[in-house]
C-alpha cells in the first residue's frame, strides 16, 4: 500500500490537503470560532519564534557561523516598530521622564512600513558589525556577536529620548488578525527556502562544511558570510517588529542575550541544517514552555503537596532539556534533512518492518 | 575633582579590577587547554557564594572552616561540570561543546533560581573582612584592601604550578598541541581536571571576596561578571595567565574611570567591557600578552 | 526508537495545549493573582501573595461559592506580565485580578485588563500611571506623589537643606518616586539647586561605589534612593563604607527584612515610608489580622510586611465588591468597587477616588534601630 502512495500525484494531493487543513485551522482560530485569546497568543508567538529561529539557523546551521546576536537584531526591529507606530497623541504620556526626540516625535508610520524598515535597519547594522567581526574564529565570533547584542541593548536602555530608556514603550497598536503573523512567517519560510536552494545557499553550505576548500573553489568567503549574516539579521528584525506588536509593549530587558538561548534550543532540537525541523521545533518549544507552566504550581496528589513543584522548576526542566539534547541528540529531530512525504513513508516502512505487521517484502 | 576623590575612585577601580582578574584566570586556563569558553564559570562563582551563605548561616560553621568547605564544594562542582557536560563532547564539532557550555550555564542559573528563589540572600558578615579602614581620606573595607594582594599572590602560585611542576608542564604541553600531548602519553583527563580544579578554586576565593564587598547574592549575579572576565582574559591574551590578571585590572579601571570622568555616561558602564572586546578582537586578537597562533591548513 | 519517542513527545506537547482542561466547575469563583515570585522583585511579591493567601484562608467564600486563587508568576518582567494576565483572563477565566507588586509590571498589564473589562486591584503599586486612564484598575495603597512629598517633608523637618537622589533606570516606581521627591524638595526649600546630584543605576548593578564617591564629594544632607529591597542594602552598605554620613532614606520597598539582613549594622538609622505598622493597628480588623497573621507566619518574618497587609486588604476589597455586586460580571464588580464606602481594612479606612486610588492621606514613617524596624511617626496630609 505504501508503494501506491509513493507517486507524485498522490503527494501533490496530500500537500494540498495539508495546506487546506492548515488554512482552515487558522481561519477558525482567527474568527474566534474555536480557541481563545490565550491559544491565539501562543500560536502567534510560535510563528514569530519560527521566523527568528530560521534567521538564526540560516547563519548558524546553514553557514556554520556561530552567531549569538539575534537578540540584538530583534531589539532593533522591535524598537523601530515601537517608536514609529505608537499614535502621536499617546507619545507624551509614554515618554514622561525624558521627552521623545523632536524629529522622531513627528513621524508616525503604518505598521507594514515600520516592520520592513526595522528589518532593513537590522540588516544594515549587521553589515556594519559583520564586516570587521566575521573574519574571527568561531568562539571569538560567538562572544563578539554576543557583545554587540549587549551593546545594542545597553544603548537602547540609555538613549532615553529615542527609546524611552529602560522604561520601555507601551501602547503599540496590535494586529487584528493572526494572518499577519502567520503570513509573514510563511513568507519567511518560503524566502529562506528559496535562498537555501539557490547558488547562494549552496555557497553557504560549502562554507559551513570546509571554509578553506570553499575559498579554494572560488567562493568569496567574506561576501557570502556578510550576506548570510545580514539576511539573518533582517529576518530577526522582522520577528522583533512582530513581537512588539503582539506584546504591545517593548522594554530592553526583553532582549537580554539569554533570549537567544530560546532560539538556540529550537534550532538544536529541530536540526541545525533543516528548515522544516526548525519550524516544527519552534511550535513544540513555544507550546511546550506554556504547557510546562504547570511545573511551576504546587502539585497536590492525594492531598500531599509535592515540594518539587515550585516557581522556577519550569526553567530547570527547560535547561535540562537543552543539555540532554546537545549531549545525546545532537542532530535534533531532522538533522540536515527536510521533512518530506518520502521521509514519513520511510519511517513507517521501517517501523512496520520491525513490528512485522504486514508491510513490504524483506 | 579633589585628589582625595580621585584616589578613592582609583582604589575602587583596583579593587574591582582584581576581582575580575581572579575570575579571568579561570577562563583563560580552560580556554588555553580545551579551546572552550567555559560559559558556566561565572555560575560556579555564583554557586560558591551561595555555598558560603549556607555554610555560615544555615550550618553555623566558623568562617575559616566554611572557606575550606566552599572551595572544596566549588571544585567538586567544576569537575562534575567538566565530566558531564564537556568530556562526552570532546570529539564533537566546536559548536556542540559551546552550546553545551551555554546550556550548563543556563541550567546552573535556573537551578539556583529554583532552589534558592530569586530573592537575594545576604552574604554573611565576616567581621575581619568587612571592617572599614581609612587611609588618608580613602575608605576601604579590609576585604577591598587585601583583594589585589590576594590576586597577585594567587597569580604567583598559579604561575609556579604552571611553570615549575610536572603537572604544569603537562598543562602547557596540552595547550600547545592537544593531539601530540595525548600521543606522548600525557594523561589528558588528569590535566583537564587539574585545570578545572585551579579555575574553580580561584572562582570560589573570588566569590568570598566579592560577597564581602557586595553582600547581595542572587542567582544571576555571575552572568555579567562572567562575561566581563572572559573579555578581560581576551584583552590580556587568551591562554596567558598573567595577561588575564592584567586584563582584569585594566577592565576594572576603565569602568570606574568612565563613571568618574563622565558621570552622565554611567549607564554605559557595562558597554565599556564589550567595546573593549570588539576593539581588541579587531586590532590585536591575540591580546596584549598573547602569542601569535598560526592556523595550519 | 529515539525518533519515535521524540516525535511522540512533540505531539503530546502540542496536543496538551489544545486540550487544556476547562474545569466547568460552577461552584468556584476564581480570582487571579499576578505577582513576581522570581526575579528582582520576587521577595516582595511572595510577601504580598502570603497576605492574599491568608485573606483567602480567613474569608474563603462569597455568594455561597468557594473562592479559588489562581496564581501566576510575572517574573518581575513586563513581557511576562502581559502573558501572565492574558492567561489568567482567557484560560483560567478569572472574575477579578489582584496584583502586582511593582508598578512597572502593573502598568504593562493595564491595557489588557482594561480591554477585557476585568477589574484589577493593586495592593502596593504606587505609581500614578497604574490607575490613570484605566477605569478597571484600582489600588489599596497611596500614591507616589504623596509618598515623595512625605519624604521631602520629613527630610526638611530634620533640617536638611541639600539632597542627592539615586534612581534605578527603567523602574517606573523608582524613577517616578525619585522625581516626585525632587519636585517636592525643590518646592519646599524654595531652592532649585537644593538637589545636588541625581544619579541612575542599571538593574542588576551591584557596584555603587563610583556613584556614591561622586555624591560624597557634593556632601548632601540627605540621600534619597527609592530602589528595590535587592539593591537597597548594597547602596546603604557601600555608602557607609565610604564614610558618607548623610541621612539615607528610601520608599515603601525598603520595609523588607532582607534590607536589614544584608546591610547589617549599616542599616541603623535609615528612614523609610510605609503603609502599615503592626504595633499601631488602625482598625479593629487590623487588630484581629495582626494577631492571626503573626500566628500563621510563626516566625517566618520578624515583622508583618506592609505589602502582606495590603494584599490582605486587596483581597477583602475585591471579595466585598463581588458580594455587593451580587454577580461575577466584570463591569458590575467594577461599579461595586467604585461605590465602596468607608471599608474597614487593616491598613486603614478605605474609600476610592475617581481614579480608583485608595483615598489615603496617612503614611507611616519608620527607621531602623537595633536591627529592627521602629515606628517614628504617622504623617497626615490634608
Amino acid at each position: 500500500m505504501m508503494d501506491k502512495l509513493n507517486n507524485k500525484k498522490t503527494k501533490l494531493y496530500m500537500n494540498i490537503l495539508l495546506i487546506a487543513l492548515f488554512a482552515a485551522i487558522i481561519i477558525l482560530l482567527d474568527t474566534d470560532t474555536i480557541g481563545d485569546n490565550y491559544i491565539r497568543r501562543v500560536l502567534n508567538l510560535s510563528a514569530i519564534y519560527t521566523i527568528v529561529s530560521l534567521s538564526m539557523n540560516l547563519v548558524n546551521g546553514f553557514t556554520g557561523l556561530f552567531s549569538l546576536g539575534q537578540a540584538g537584531f530583534m531589539a532593533i526591529g522591535a524598537y523601530t516598530v515601537a517608536i514609529f507606530t505608537v499614535p502621536l497623541a499617546e507619545r507624551a504620556k509614554i515618554f514622561y521622564v525624558v521627552p521623545q526626540n523632536p524629529v522622531l516625535a513627528q513621524i508616525e508610520l503604518p505598521f507594514a512600513i515600520a516592520l520592513v524598515l526595522g528589518g532593513l535597519l537590522a540588516a544594515l547594522i549587521a553589515v556594519l558589525i559583520g564586516m570587521p567581526v566575521l573574519r574571527l574564529k568561531s568562539d571569538y565570533l560567538a562572544i563578539a556577536t554576543l557583545g554587540f547584542s549587549e551593546i545594542i541593548r545597553i544603548i537602547l536602555t540609555n538613549a532615553k529620548s529615542i527609546s524611552n530608556g529602560a522604561l520601555g514603550i507601551k501602547g503599540i497598536p496590535q494586529m487584528p488578525t493572526m494572518w499577519v503573523f502567520f503570513g509573514v512567517a510563511i513568507l519567511s519560510v518560503v524566502l529562506i527556502w528559496l535562498l537555501i536552494d539557490s547558488s547562494y545557499g549552496r555557497a553557504f553550505k560549502a562554507i559551513r562544511e570546509d571554509e578553506i576548500a570553499a575559498e579554494a573553489m572560488g567562493i568569496s568567503l567574506f561576501k557570502h558570510k556578510v550576506m548570510s549574516f545580514a539576511i539573518g539579521a533582517f529576518f530577526a528584525g522582522i520577528g522583533g517588529g512582530l513581537l512588539a506588536s503582539l506584546l504591545a509593549t517593548v522594554d530592553p530587558k526583553q532582549f537580554y542575550f539569554t533570549v537567544t538561548y530560546n532560539f538556540l534550543l529550537i534550532i538544536v532540537l529541530g536540526g541545525m541544517g533543516s528548515i522544516s525541523g526548525t519550524v516544527i521545533a519552534s511550535f513544540v518549544v513555544t507550546a511546550g514552555l506554556e504547557v510546562l507552566r504547570f511545573f511551576d504550581d504546587p502539585l497536590t496528589l492525594f492531598g500531599v503537596t509535592i515540594p518539587i513543584f515550585r516557581p522556577g522548576f519550569r526553567m530547570v526542566i527547560f535547561s535540562l532539556l537543552l543539555m540532554l539534547l546537545v549531549l545525546f541528540f545532537r542532530n535534533g529531530l531532522l538533522g540536515q534533512k527536510e521533512l518530506s512525504w518520502n521521509l514519513i513513508f520511510d519511517w513507517f516502512k521501517r517501523k512496520s518492518k520491525r513490528t512485522g505487521k504486514g508491510g513490504t517484502a524483506q | 575633582m579633589t585628589i582625595e576623590i580621585f584616589m578613592q575612585q582609583l582604589a575602587n577601580g583596583i579593587s574591582i579590577g582584581s576581582l575580575y582578574a581572579l575570575l579571568a584566570i579561570g577562563y583563560t586556563m580552560v580556554y588555553g587547554i580545551l579551546r572552550l569558553i567555559n560559559f558556566a564559570h561565572g555560575d560556579i562563582f555564583m554557586m560558591a557564594a551561595y555555598f558560603m551563605v549556607f555554610s555560615i548561616i544555615n550550618f553555623k560553621l566558623p568562617w575559616y572552616v566554611a572557606i575550606v568547605i566552599v572551595i572544596t564544594a566549588s571544585v567538586a562542582l567544576g569537575v562534575l561540570l567538566e565530566k558531564t557536560a564537556y568530556k562526552p563532547l570532546r570529539d564533537a564539532p566546536r559548536m556542540s561543546i559551546m552550546i553545551s557550555a551555554i546550556g550548563a550555564s543556563f541550567l546552573l542559573e535556573n537551578l539556583a533560581t529554583y532552589l534558592f528563589t530569586g530573592v537575594p540572600k545576604g552574604f554573611p558578615d565576616i567581621k575581619i573582612l568587612t571592617k572599614s579602614v581609612s587611609l588618608g581620606g580613602v575608605s576601604l573595607s579590609i576585604a577591598t584592601l587585601i583583594t589585589p594582594f590576594v590576586t597577585l599572590i594567587l597569580l604567583y602560585v598559579v604561575l609556579f604550578i604552571t611553570n615549575k611542576t610536572k603537572i604544569g608542564m603537562a598543562m602547557r604541553a596540552v595547550s600547545k598541541d592537544f593531539e601530540t600531548a595525548k600521543l606522548m602519553g600525557i594523561n589528558i583527563n588528569k590535566v583537564i581536571s587539574t585545570t578545572f580544579i585551579i579555575g574553580s578554586s580561584l572562582a570560589a576565593i573570588g566569590a568570598i571576596l566579592w560577597g564581602s564587598k557586595y553582600p547581595s547574592i542572587y542567582p544571576i549575579m555571575g552572568v555579567m561578571p562572567g562575561l566581563k572576565c572572559f573579555i578581560a582574559a581576551v584583552l590580556g591574551g587568551i591562554g596567558n595567565t598573567t595577561g588575564a590578571v592584567l586584563g582584569g585590572f585594566i577592565l576594572g579601571m576603565a569602568e570606574i574611570m568612565l563613571v568618574t570622568f563622565l558621570p552622565s555616561l554611567t549607564g554605559y558602564r557595562d558597554a565599556i567591557a564589550f567595546i573593549i572586546l570588539i576593539v581588541v578582537l579587531l586590532v590585536k586578537p591575540t591580546g596584549l600578552l598573547g602569542e601569535k597562533v598560526t592556523d595550519k591548513v | 526508537m529515539k525518533r519515535v519517542l521524540s516525535l511522540l513527545i512533540c505531539l503530546l506537547m502540542v496536543l496538551s495545549l489544545f486540550t487544556a482542561c476547562a474545569k466547568k466547575d460552577e461552584d468556584i469563583i476564581k480570582i487571579g493573582v499576578f505577582e513576581p515570585l522570581t526575579g528582582e522583585n520576587g521577595g516582595g511579591g511572595q510577601q504580598e501573595l502570603d497576605g492574599i493567601r491568608y485573606a483567602n484562608k480567613m474569608y474563603p467564600e462569597v455568594l455561597g461559592k468557594k473562592i479559588e486563587l489562581v496564581v501566576v508568576d510575572n517574573k518581575s518582567d513586563k513581557g511576562e506580565a502581559t502573558t501572565a494576565v492574558t492567561r489568567l483572563i482567557e484560560k483560567d477565566k478569572v472574575v477579578a485580578i489582584i496584583g502586582s507588586y511593582g508598578s512597572g509590571v502593573s502598568i504593562a498589564a493595564g491595557d489588557i485588563i482594561k480591554n477585557a473589562k476585568i477589574p484589577a486591584m493593586g495592593a502596593s503599586c504606587t505609581n500614578p500611571m497604574v490607575t490613570e486612564g484605566n477605569e478597571f484598575y484600582f489600588r489599596a495603597c497611596f500614591l507616589d506623589p504623596f509618598q515623595g512629598r512625605v519624604m521631602a517633608n520629613y527630610a526638611i523637618g530634620q533640617g536638611a537643606k541639600t539632597a542627592a537622589v539615586i534612581m534605578q533606570n527603567g523602574d517606573d516606581y523608582s524613577v517616578g518616586l525619585g522625581n516626585f521627591f525632587i519636585d517636592a524638595f525643590r518646592e519646599l526649600t524654595g531652592d532649585p539647586d537644593s538637589i545636588v546630584d541625581i544619579s541612575e543605576f542599571q538593574v542588576n548593578d551591584s557596584d555603587f561605589n563610583a556613584i556614591l564617591t561622586n555624591i560624597k564629594a557634593k556632601n548632601p544632607d540627605v540621600i534619597f534612593a527609592p530602589s528595590s529591597a535587592t539593591t537597597a542594602p548594597l547602596i546603604i552598605k557601600q555608602a557607609r563604607d565610604l564614610q558618607i554620613k548623610s541621612l539615607i532614606m528610601g520608599g515603601d520597598t525598603w520595609e523588607n527584612p532582607a534590607v536589614i539582613e544584608v546591610a547589617g549594622a549599616d542599616a541603623e538609622g535609615i528612614v523609610l515610608s510605609t503603609f502599615f505598622d503592626e504595633n499601631d493597628p488602625a482598625t479593629n480588623e487590623a487588630r484581629v489580622f495582626v494577631e492571626g497573621y503573626k500566628k500563621e507566619m510563626a516566625g517566618k518574618e520578624p515583622i508583618i510586611p506592609a505589602v502582606a497587609a495590603l494584599g490582605y486588604d486587596a483581597y477583602l476589597l475585591v471579595r466585598d465588591a463581588i458580594e455587593k455586586a451580587g454577580s461575577t460580571d466584570g463591569v458590575a464588580i467594577r461599579d461595586a468597587l467604585n461605590a465602596t464606602k468607608d471599608f474597614e481594612g487593616v491598613t486603614g479606612v478605605i474609600n476610592f477616588t475617581e481614579n480608583g486610588d485608595a483615598d489615603k492621606n496617612i503614611a507611616v514613617i519608620k527607621t531602623v534601630q537595633d536591627g529592627q524596624f521602629v515606628y517614628i511617626d504617622t504623617v497626615e496630609v490634608k
